[in-house]
């Protein structure tokens, strides 16, 4: 439960916080995602996650998925003021749309030698990583799962030599027939 | 039709095109092709301003006054930089601006070139929105783009950044057309579930107010006469926000006055009182709600309103209709007419019964003397004499921004000019200039305070270039009034910095701009010289020398309820010593 804020310094309603999956499809203009960041800067909500690329090259058309967190109202004025930018589209709230799809894709180096090198191969046959590139002293491996899993992949790693780490952030969708666009 | 010109001069074409009359700049190198372009023709007049601040201002005091965008035109870096205050107010105000600023050329943007800034990346926060143009084809679109998205949903100031290489290209003009961007299309009629649940709410309401605000002016003077037929249909109170006033008329006996901080006793205590509030145009801004957690604790709320982002931002509301308010008036007029609808009428006598009692307490009045002019005073004298001419009236910010608001009375949306949201001191000049431009027959005022004055004083050149008659009127209490009114509130009566010292002699001041300066400390001669401001037809400073101690009141102090307001000491009923009616909390607030 986290305190919502009021502009008296006494918070009066106390709400929970969420973590909802946003996506919102924008015009690939430039600037775009520098107006989209400094509205989360400027406003003080959270971002946990951001990622953006060009999904229709024709159209010029971007899909920006982010993970916020915050209250029934937040996450409401967030959607608004998301709205309110001219090159953007469509804001949709994959949370509340039911149990979307979340996907993220990480790389894990791992070096060591003996007992580490092979309890970090166990490790990642468990997770189902991939395995890109190996050296007689350090793997790279790939796995694509849940934020969840990938932290916790992340966390064993640690213990057996883990040295760099590079995530892609949420890619999200909705179930069902239905399209966003 | 698409004819072949330079960058230059498609921006020229375009504001013609547009139907702009006046363009409010100041020159420098990364815009010369544009004021080449202006040279060769006679349609777009060029109002040349003294601080880019200043062209904002007047262009903020062009649209407010006319219902047209305003256009601003400068150059790049120190340009753009002194232009930004001026859009971060309109923004905060919701006035419709295209800013056009110059730009280095494309291949040396980033290399820190002269007079290079990242106007974009500077002005992302304080417009609606903004463009970097990088080719001499999306020129057209990106104009005519500009002024559609200035002008509709909620308004605001655009920028269209124009590096100077594009300027001089040639390319193929393109005519406006009449949806101008791809996607942007705010809704502007209202739910009409949404609008029946309304009409139902209001129609059974006991103590039901009308709250509105900006909104109404900003959707145009026929939103003002649908809220005039619903709010007579409806036997209903109205109040409004700083930036509603005169949507409604003031003369009217369903009109309580302003509401918020500095509003009557009437409104504030009609809002903390009333089971249903209708809020057309307004966005629950702070110096309306005080507390938040004590604000209208019994009401059921109605919310009409352009941007769904000023729904439910800080007040909940139970039916929230998105649209434009004059589209939304159109629809509730209709239905209250079509089912011949009417709240319960002796419910609603004895709410105006005790809406009279309130009103009763006249928390207006203050004592006058003989000696000193108040400044309430000479609001009031200024108001009768000036009222039969319906002057455009502009204001800094301050003590006097808020007695204009309380003693000068609108009977009609457009007239009153001020800085709500962002409070710029340095408005209302420059304000003034643009409006007379506007209406260039009608009498134009700016009340101004001594130290506001100062911010945006070079502009009298202006308005003596442009021969724009307009008057100056400073209530000159020697300090930063408002300032030092909260160092007593706040601060034991502290007046660090507040005073304003080394005053200039306005009236010297004036005569060397080449205006009329005028002063006066009498009370017995103050109509005498507001008749000679009034009746010279050239610009005016008028010095008016009023009481130094004099503060702003009803004042709900900062975080507190509508119900503790703070009246006038000489109303004798606060009994409260005013150093100590704030507590510590509240003194964090602004
Ligand atoms: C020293 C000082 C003291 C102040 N004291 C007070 C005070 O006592 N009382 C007071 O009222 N104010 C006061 N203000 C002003 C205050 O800060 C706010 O600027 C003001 O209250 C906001 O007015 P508004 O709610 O009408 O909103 P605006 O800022 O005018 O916003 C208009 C709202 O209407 C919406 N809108 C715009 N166009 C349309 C349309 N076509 N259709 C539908 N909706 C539309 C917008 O989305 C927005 O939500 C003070 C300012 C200063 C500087
Ligand atoms: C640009 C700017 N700087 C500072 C302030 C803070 N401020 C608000 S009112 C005020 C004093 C205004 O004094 P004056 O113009 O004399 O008006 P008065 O209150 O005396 O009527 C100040 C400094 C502001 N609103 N704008
Ligand atoms: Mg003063």
């Amino acid at each position: 439960m986290l305190q919502m804020k009021t502009h008296y310094p006494d918070a009066h309603r106390v709400e929970p916080v969420n973590r909802h999956t946003l996506a919102v499809v924008v015009d690939n203009e430039p600037g775009v995602l520098a107006r989209i960041a400094g509205l989360f800067s400027g406003r003080g909500y959270n971002i946990e996650s951001l990622t953006v690329t060009e999904t229709e090259h024709e159209a010029h058309i971007s899909r920006i998925t982010i993970v916020t967190t915050g209250t029934d109202s937040i996450i409401q004025q967030i959607k608004s003021q998301l709205e309110r930018l001219v090159p953007v589209h469509r804001v949709v709230d994959l949370t509340m749309t039911g149990e979307a799809v979340e996907r993220e894709l990480c790389l894990v180096k791992v070096v060591g030698k003996g007992d580490h090198r092979v309890e970090a191969m166990r490790l990642a046959s468990a997770f189902g990583a991939r395995t890109l590139d190996a050296t007689l002293t350090s793997f790279v491996y790939e796995l694509t799962g849940t934020t969840d899993e990938v932290e916790r992949f992340i966390k064993l790693m640690t213990a057996v030599g883990l040295v760099e780490v590079s995530r892609t952030g949420v890619a999200a969708m909705a179930r069902g027939a239905e399209g966003i666009l | 039709m698409s004819e072949t010109m330079t960058g230059a001069e498609m921006v020229i074409r375009a504001l013609q095109d547009q139907g702009v009359e006046h363009v409010f700049g100041y020159p420098g190198g990364a815009v010369l092709p544009i004021y080449d372009a202006l040279f060769h023709q006679e349609n777009v007049r060029h109002v040349l301003v003294r601080h880019e601040q200043g062209a904002v201002h007047a262009a903020e005091g062009y649209a407010r006054s006319s219902g047209k965008p305003g256009v601003v035109l400068v150059t790049s870096g120190p340009g753009a930089t002194n232009a930004i205050t001026g859009l971060a107010d309109a923004m905060m105000d919701s006035i419709p601006l295209v800013c056009i600023t110059g730009q280095v050329p494309t291949h040396l943007i980033g290399s820190d070139a002269f007079q290079e800034c990242d106007t974009v990346g500077i002005t992302r926060h304080c417009t609606k929105h903004n463009y970097l143009v990088k080719s001499i084809e999306d020129l057209p679109r990106i104009l005519h783009e500009a002024f559609y998205v200035a002008q509709n949903g909620r308004p605001g100031p655009v920028v269209v950044d124009l590096p100077k290489d594009i300027q001089f290209k040639a390319g193929t003009y393109v005519r406006p057309t009449n949806n101008q961007h791809k996607t942007y299309r705010p809704t502007v009629k209202g739910d009409m579930d949404h609008i029946r649940a309304a009409i139902e709410l209001m129609a059974n309401a006991k103590r039901p107010v009308f709250y509105t605000g900006g909104g109404v002016i900003n959707s145009g003077p026929h939103a003002s006469a649908l809220l005039r037929e619903l709010v007579q249909l409806t036997g209903f109170p109205i109040t409004s926000t700083l930036m509603g006033l005169g949507a409604y008329p003031a003369s009217d006996k369903q009109w309580l006055g302003m509401l918020g901080m500095h509003g009557t006793y009437e409104a504030n205590l009609a809002m903390h009182e009333c089971d249903v509030m209708i809020n057309i145009g307004a966005r629950f801004d702070d110096r309306i709600t005080g507390r938040l957690d004590a604000f209208s604790p019994y009401s059921k709320r109605i919310h009409v309103d352009i941007d769904p982002s000023s729904i439910n931002k800080t007040v909940k509301v139970d039916i929230p209709i998105v649209g434009d308010c004059a589209h939304v008036l159109d629809d509730l007029v209709r239905l209250w007419r079509q089912g011949a609808r009417q709240a319960d009428k002796v419910e609603l006598k004895e709410w105006w019964n005790k809406i009279e009692g309130w009103r009763a307490r006249n928390c207006l009045a203050y004592k006058n003397s003989k000696e000193t002019i108040k400044p309430q005073y000479a609001i009031q004298r200024l108001y009768e004499l000036t009222k039969d001419r319906a002057p455009y009236v502009t204001t800094e910010v301050g003590q006097h921004q808020m007695w204009a608001a309380q003693y000068f009375k609108f009977e009609d949306p457009n007239h009153w000019m001020t800085s709500g949201g962002h409070g710029t001191m340095g408005y209302g000049l420059p304000a003034a200039v643009g409006a007379q431009l506007a209406h260039p027959d009608a009498l134009v005022i700016d009340i101004a305070g001594e130290a506001s004055i100062q911010m945006m004083l070079q502009e009298m050149s202006t308005a003596l270039q442009y021969n724009l008659p307009i008057k100056v009127f400073i209530l000159n209490n020697e300090y930063m009034g408002m300032v030092r009114q909260w160092q007593e509130l706040l601060h034991g009566g502290r007046y660090s910095q507040s005073y304003s010292e080394s005053l200039p002699d306005f009236v010297k001041l004036a005569e060397a701009y080449g205006g009329v300066g005028i002063r006066c400390d009498n009370p017995a001669e103050l109509d005498a010289k507001i008749m000679e401001m009034i009746t010279v037809n050239r610009p005016v400073i008028f010095d008016c020398i009023v009481d130094k101690t004099e503060n702003c009141f009803p004042m709900i102090p900062s975080g507190k309820a509508h119900n503790e307001m703070l009246l006038n000491d000489y109303l004798g009923e606060t009994g409260a010593d005013i150093g100590s009616v704030i507590d510590e909390k509240g003194k964090m607030l602004v």
